[in-house]
């Protein structure tokens, strides 16, 4: 079901170097580290249209936000902490509220950024993205959908926040996928519980799929690689027929993707929901397998609030 | 002429010093009115920077109310964006909407927000209000006029308290760094911020030296000196390899003679007695 496991920010990289030449008002920012956010391979196809800011984030968001207002489409990178906690207020002031073009792409979000400890986990980002007006928010699920995704957010007009990990791991997409913002897609189909999820646990919650289809589950999994704006239709079009839900993110579950899906179920359609994400901590160093193990990340964790969920379903 | 090279035909009517002098002094009228009217916002720094606005509005920069998103343009952003009442001043009686609309400062449902707000009023570039972040938009403004081969140049005006923001000071050292020297920065050096004086809030002297230090061209003049104000706008335009920063020494509550200095109408309108005096004061000077 899996295939070989990709980096997503080389996938970026590459949109980004394709970009480079077919559109010629894009621009491409870093704050020292392009090497790691893979910023890199624009900047070495177009060096005229990439700007190294240095250390300094807030300035980068206010420099994206001058370049949008005169007509650039502007991708800035960093590490997801401080591309979106950084320069929080700077993105409110300078690019959500005047709703300018400005892509925030984020590498290295999630526990799985490993040995580096808490500090540079992002596990807050989508939360503090998701509550900004006027801002899209996009965790695609593998390396191809980062690649698609990219290539969507320079053909969107308007302020978008793009999540990715850190870690190489496995395509499950296939490597034309296509990508449309605002849209869920359902990659297994079933009818006992709906498992949703974003980012890398796309790929665990299709191995627990696997895992309970062989106690006899039948599980429907929903990629929302787009959790600002939710896909209600896919959302609800499912939980009418499975009747209880989980969710999985490498995030946690405050203001995240479970938040979203929890908003829009208790809205109209309430459905017992069970959230697989980290809970009001943050990380530490460690292996990420290990620490996806330890705070509660898992395959296995998937499959138990599966049967959890369905339980709950009176 | 200032700027011939960069002359168009959309450029407003240029004004002479006194002419200009006469302007600032209206639209420090209009601010008392404004901010009266809506029972709040800052006339201390409006009024400090009313001479400024004056110069840059109906003298140096090269704009066309007609045409408020002419591509060649030069571009003003307020970094001290809770000063809109004198920007929005500037830019009705430069014809960009009709001098009347004034009046509708912060009521629900105006255009004129408390602090300037980008696609709401024609001719406000950015979004502004919270401090310290205008001088990184010019710099995006101006490094987008060096990539598209464009002229302009873009000004952005800081208040002097907001220099506390570390954020300038990142914004200065990459203005240097990518060569923008169609980039002016002008500090409205009035000394006051809500605390008090400056320097007793934490200090900003030695501040020319700081400019200078990263790599800036610094200018210092007299705010309210008319002819200064415009000679410093001319020099600053001709910059040819480092960006400028004027620094304009001024006073908070320029104009009206119990506001000059006064900290408490940083944020506060005039009640109904102070009101006529201040309209009184200044009916008195405008020709």
């Amino acid at each position: 079901m899996t295939g070989e496991k990709l980096a997503q920010r080389n996938y970026y990289g590459k949109a980004l170097a394709e970009l480079a030449t077919e559109k010629p008002n894009v621009v491409v920012m870093d704050a020292d580290l392009a090497g790691s956010t893979k910023t890199s391979e624009f900047q070495k196809v177009c060096p005229e249209r990439f700007v190294e800011v240095g250390i300094a984030e807030q300035n980068m968001i206010g420099i994206a936000s001058g370049l949008a207002a005169s007509g650039k489409i502007v991708f800035v990178s960093t590490f997801g902490v401080f591309a979106t906690g950084r320069c929080w207020e700077q993105i409110r002031l300078g690019v959500a509220y005047p709703k300018l073009n400005v892509k925030i792409v984020a590498t290295h979000c999630g526990i799985s950024v490993g040995e580096d400890g808490a500090s540079h986990q992002a596990l807050e980002d989508m939360a503090i993205m998701r509550a900004l007006p006027n801002m899209v928010v996009v965790a695609p699920a593998d390396a191809y959908e980062a690649y698609a995704a990219t290539r969507a957010l320079a053909e969107y007009d308007g302020p978008a926040y793009m999540r990715m990990g850190r870690a190489d791991f496995p395509t499950i997409l296939p490597s034309d996928v296509r990508f449309e913002i605002g849209k869920a897609s359902v990659l297994v189909e079933g009818t006992d519980v709906t498992i949703i999820g974003c980012g890398q646990m796309v790929s665990s919650c299709l191995e627990a799929a696997e895992q309970l289809k062989a106690d006899g589950i039948s599980a429907e999994v929903v990629n929302m690689s787009t959790i600002k704006p939710l896909d209600t239709d896919t959302l609800f079009r499912s939980v009418e027929k499975t009747g209880c839900c989980v969710t999985a993110e490498e995030h946690s579950i405050l203001g995240g993707l479970g938040s979203a899906v929890a908003e829009a179920l208790c809205d109209s359609k309430c459905v017992p929901l069970e959230r697989i994400g980290t809970r009001d901590t943050f990380g530490e160093s460690g292996k990420p397998e290990d620490l996806m193990v330890k705070y509660g990340l898992s395959t296995a964790d998937i499959y138990e609030a599966a049967k959890k969920s369905i339980s709950r379903k009176g | 002429m200032l700027q011939g090279s960069r002359a168009s035909d959309h450029m407003t009517a240029k004004l002479s010093v006194p002419e200009l002098e006469n302007m600032a002094n209206k639209l420090r009228l209009h601010v008392i009115e404004m901010t009266y009217a809506a029972r709040s916002g800052h006339p201390g720094g409006s009024l400090s920077a009313a001479d400024m606005m004056a110069a840059l509005y109906f003298n140096f920069m090269r704009h066309d109310p007609s045409n408020p998103q002419w591509e060649d343009r030069d571009r003003f952003v307020l970094s001290k964006g809770h000063v809109a009442p004198v920007l929005y001043a500037a830019l009705a009686e430069a014809g960009y909407f009709p001098v009347d609309d004034l009046l509708s400062l912060r009521q629900v449902g105006s255009m004129l927000q408390g602090h300037p707000v980008r696609g709401k009023v024609p001719g406000v570039e950015m979004s502004t209000g919270s401090l310290g972040q205008g001088l990184s938009m010019a710099c995006g403004i101006a490094l987008a006029g060096k990539m598209d081969g464009k002229d302009y140049k873009t000004i952005c005006m800081l208040g002097d308290g907001e220099l506390q923001e570390g954020q300038n000071w990142e914004a200065a050292m990459f203005a240097r760094q990518a060569g923008l020297t169609n980039l002016i920065a002008i500090v409205d050096r009035n000394r006051l911020q809500i605390t008090g004086d400056t320097e007793d809030a934490v200090g900003l002297e030695p501040l020319p030296e700081k400019w200078k230090a990263f790599g800036w061209n610094v200018i210092i003049i007299d705010g309210h000196n008319m002819r200064q104000v415009v000679e410093a706008l001319e020099k600053a335009a001709n910059a040819k390899s480092r960006p400028t920063v004027i620094i304009m020494k001024t006073v908070k509550g320029k104009g009206v003679s119990f506001m000059e200095n006064n900290v408490g109408f940083h944020g506060r309108a005039c009640k109904d007695d102070e009101y006529a005096k201040a309209v009184e004061e200044l009916k008195a000077v405008i020709q």
